[in-house]
């Protein structure tokens, strides 16, 4: 599942992780009934709305070994969110199609780390690079220290510690909107912390939070640019493999 | 005297607060502080293995408690009364306050003194007593600079959290003579000087009140004992030197038996204030020979728990313990304070907590505080009842949005309807996207700004992408989507 968000704004993070996927000899689809796991309408209130998409995701994904996804939060959403939409819709069809989905659904550290075993995943990546646990990966997933050991394998990467790493950025979905000041004060706060550690990339595993502090970093003039997680582990920069 | 009532919703509030540079830094320097005495107390549990337990203990016996809530309150009540209280029913506020004036107008006196209770701040207490004519005069010394400063609470355990020692000598200066005995023309903002400046002033108030007025952290049913922690003892004079106590408990304080308290009363204080057992933990039972109050009140209050209990998903916040750890975790609390909130339940069991209690659907400020919160989830992990906060959160989001159904759809709803729409046909999504994409082309050609590793974004984004883009740079859209991308090319394969 290449989520919404990458779809329409990202493609090069979906590109990535069905590089790195076939790399470690993973048959990869990508089911083109997928639209939206539905998060964006239930986080804002509207269930109903959110039907159509968890249906997509039902039709999309029903009868695959595994579904990946390149966000924890995405993967948090189909975990814990799919089944109450689709039991308000009272069709038992689809509850049953999306319950079956839920325990097969992986957030893509998770995959490669509890379902492929690997932790070496033949990266290279030669920058200074600072990690952000979004929450949903962190708190609602509980990824624990799968991107970390991931990360460490990475040829050439120097992983500097990020301060108050643990802490939400303010991104929360609606939220940067709703309570846009107070999403932008979160921010602002992990961005400088971002500066303090003089890394030259911001890497995570959810690109709108990612885009959320990549704008005000960008705002700031920092000179930080963010990656998502997919991108860095599919990289091969300077390795004898060229570029990329 | 400041009240919440007419509070602007949370957004609004939340802005005004953020320009706040002293409450700010007061803010993140306590939060920051309790937070780390929590985490090295609770690791302690932690490293033995047992602190998840005891969390799941707490959970349960509070489940457990509001299952059979009626059988409980009924106990509760029986044994008040054969140790000699009085119990009286509150349905709201307003009958809650009236069964405390009367009892003070039956002993004729003109002031009261309180034991720190959120109750009685939910109920307005001290402001119904003083229009008839009664002074309500706090105890607890947080409680003492808010209500002398004319303020509001903004914590459940620290309700001046937000004050530092320079505004706190300032209103004592100012204040303490026209509420009783006067601050030393000297005084400093040394800690200790101004600590022992309000006891000086508060035991006057002590030895000279006939009633005293408290709540109650729980009501244990099979004794029926009520049970107060406190840090400074204050509570436990108001409890023990006047004549008369009336006590204001919430219905879901009530616990079936000591051994249940005895769960609580290690999670509660390490979750609180970081301590292993709190300075002082009073329990009384009724009316005793010889000692304490001659006269023992206790009003058992629903203000909105039944409706509360009502609520499946919601019910679970009547576990709360009122120990704040949720508001000092909370990266939003602590950047806007917990005045934003506009409600003595600040914070995120503030934000779900208020719409239960008073319902959604009618006034905007409640509206907007289920979505006072990213979902970080930071408030259900410190949690020691274990309350899902984000789902409730997310739960009461749906309440408020299915509250206006049928009624016109704001321009947020019509934007939904018509995403979600989109989110049901890959081939429209896929349009738009295309769509999207010619604009992104035309932003890019104009010129716009370039994010680093060279990816051209949007410096000021039209209509509703605005609020984005007022301090954030917007990425552009792509020229190509991953979907188009992988028709085009089978999946990167041709
Ligand atoms: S919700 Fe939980 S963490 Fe927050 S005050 Fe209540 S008991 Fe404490």
């Amino acid at each position: 599942m290449v989520t919404c968000v990458n779809d329409a704004m990202f493609p090069d993070v979906g590109k990535a992780t069905v590089r790195l996927l076939r790399r470690l000899g993973v048959d990869v689809e990508f089911p083109a009934a997928q639209t939206c796991c539905g998060q964006p309408m239930v986080n804002t209130g509207y269930y109903d709305e959110a039907v159509p998409a968890v249906r997509q995701v039902a039709t999309a994904f029903d009868g695959y070994e595994a579904v990946v996804v390149p966000s924890g939060s995405c993967t948090g959403s189909v975990r814990h969110q799919a089944a109450d939409v689709a039991r308000r819709t009272g069709d038992t069809v689809l509850l049953d199609t999306v319950e079956s989905i839920a325990p097969r659904t992986y957030e893509l550290t998770e995959f490669l780390v509890d379902v492929l075993g690997v932790t070496d995943v033949g990266a290279s990546f030669p920058h200074r690079v600072t990690y952000h646990p979004t929450c949903h990966s962190l708190r609602l997933l509980g990824v624990g220290d799968r991107p970390r050991r991931l990360l460490e394998k990475v040829r050439g990467i120097d992983l500097v510690e990020l301060p108050r790493a643990e802490e939400c950025c303010g991104f929360g979905g609606t939220f940067a909107t709703k309570n846009a000041d107070t999403s932008v004060a979160m921010g602002s706060d992990k961005a400088r912390h971002v500066r303090d550690t003089g890394a030259e990339v911001l890497v995570a595993g959810d690109s709108s939070c990612l885009m959320h502090i990549g704008g005000l970093l960008s705002r700031q003039r920092s000179g930080v640019r963010t990656m998502h997680l997919a991108e860095i582990l599919a990289s091969t920069e300077g390795s004898d493999g060229g570029a990329r | 005297m400041a009240t919440f009532v007419g509070m602007p919703a949370f957004p609004e509030a939340a802005r005004e607060k953020l320009g706040d540079t002293v409450l700010r830094r007061n803010l993140a320097h306590a939060t920051a502080t309790i937070r780390d005495k929590r985490a090295k107390v609770v690791g302690e549990l932690e490293d033995a293995g047992t602190w998840q337990d005891l969390r799941l203990a707490g959970a349960a016996i509070k489940d457990t408690a509001l299952h059979d809530l009626a059988d409980h309150l009924e106990l509760l009540e029986r044994r008040l009364t054969a140790a000699g209280a009085t119990v009286h029913w509150a349905r709201d506020a307003a009958e809650a306050c009236a069964i405390v004036a009367s009892v003070a107008r039956t002993h004729d006196v003109d002031e009261v003194v309180k034991v720190k209770s959120m109750a009685t701040a939910e109920i307005e207490l001290n402001e119904h007593l003083a229009d008839e004519g009664i002074a309500a005069w706090e105890t607890d010394l947080a409680e003492l600079i808010v209500q002398l400063g004319d303020d509001l609470p903004s914590h459940v355990l620290v309700p001046a959290i937000h004050r530092n020692r320079a505004e706190i000598l300032d209103i004592f200066r100012r204040r303490m003579a026209d509420a009783g005995r006067a601050a030393p023309d000297d005084l400093t903002d040394d800690p200790r000087r101004l600590a022992e400046a309000a006891r000086l002033h508060l035991r006057e108030k002590f030895l000279r009140a006939k009633v005293g007025v408290s709540g109650a952290n729980f009501a244990v049913a099979e004794t029926g004992t009520l049970v107060v922690v406190e840090s400074e003892g204050n509570g436990r004079m108001c409890l023990t030197m006047p004549e008369v106590l009336v006590s204001v408990v919430g219905i879901e304080k009530v616990v079936p038996t000591w051994e249940d308290l005895d769960v609580l009363l290690q999670t509660l204080p390490r979750s609180s204030t970081g301590e292993r057992m709190n300075p002082y933990t009073s329990t009384w039972t009724g009316v005793t020979d010889g000692d304490g109050p001659r006269e023992v009140h206790v009003v058992l209050l629903d203000n909105g728990r039944t409706r509360a209990l009502a609520d499946e998903v919601g019910r679970q916040a009547l576990r709360c313990i009122r120990c704040s750890a949720c508001m000092n975790v909370c990266p939003v609390y602590e950047r806007v304070g917990g005045h934003a909130y506009g409600s003595v339940y600040p914070g995120p069991i503030g934000a779900i907590l208020n719409p239960l209690l008073r319902g959604v659907g009618e006034d905007p400020q409640v509206d907007s505080l289920p979505y006072a919160s990213t979902l970080c989830g930071a408030c259900y992990e410190v949690c020691p009842v274990a309350i899902d906060i984000p789902s409730v959160l997310v739960d009461q989001r749906r309440a408020v949005v299915d509250a206006k159904r049928g009624k016109r759809p704001s321009a947020e709803a019509l934007a939904m309807k018509a995403v979600g729409a989109a989110f049901g046909s890959p081939r429209r999504l896929g349009a738009l996207e295309q769509a999207s994409g010619l604009a992104g082309r035309a932003v890019s050609r104009l010129g716009s700004v370039t994010l680093p590793g060279g990816r051209s974004a949007l410096r000021s984004a039209p209509g509703p992408g605005r609020a984005w883009t007022d301090a954030r740079d917007a990425p552009a859209p792509p020229a190509e989507s991953f979907r188009a991308w992988w028709e085009r090319t089978d999946g990167g394969r041709s």
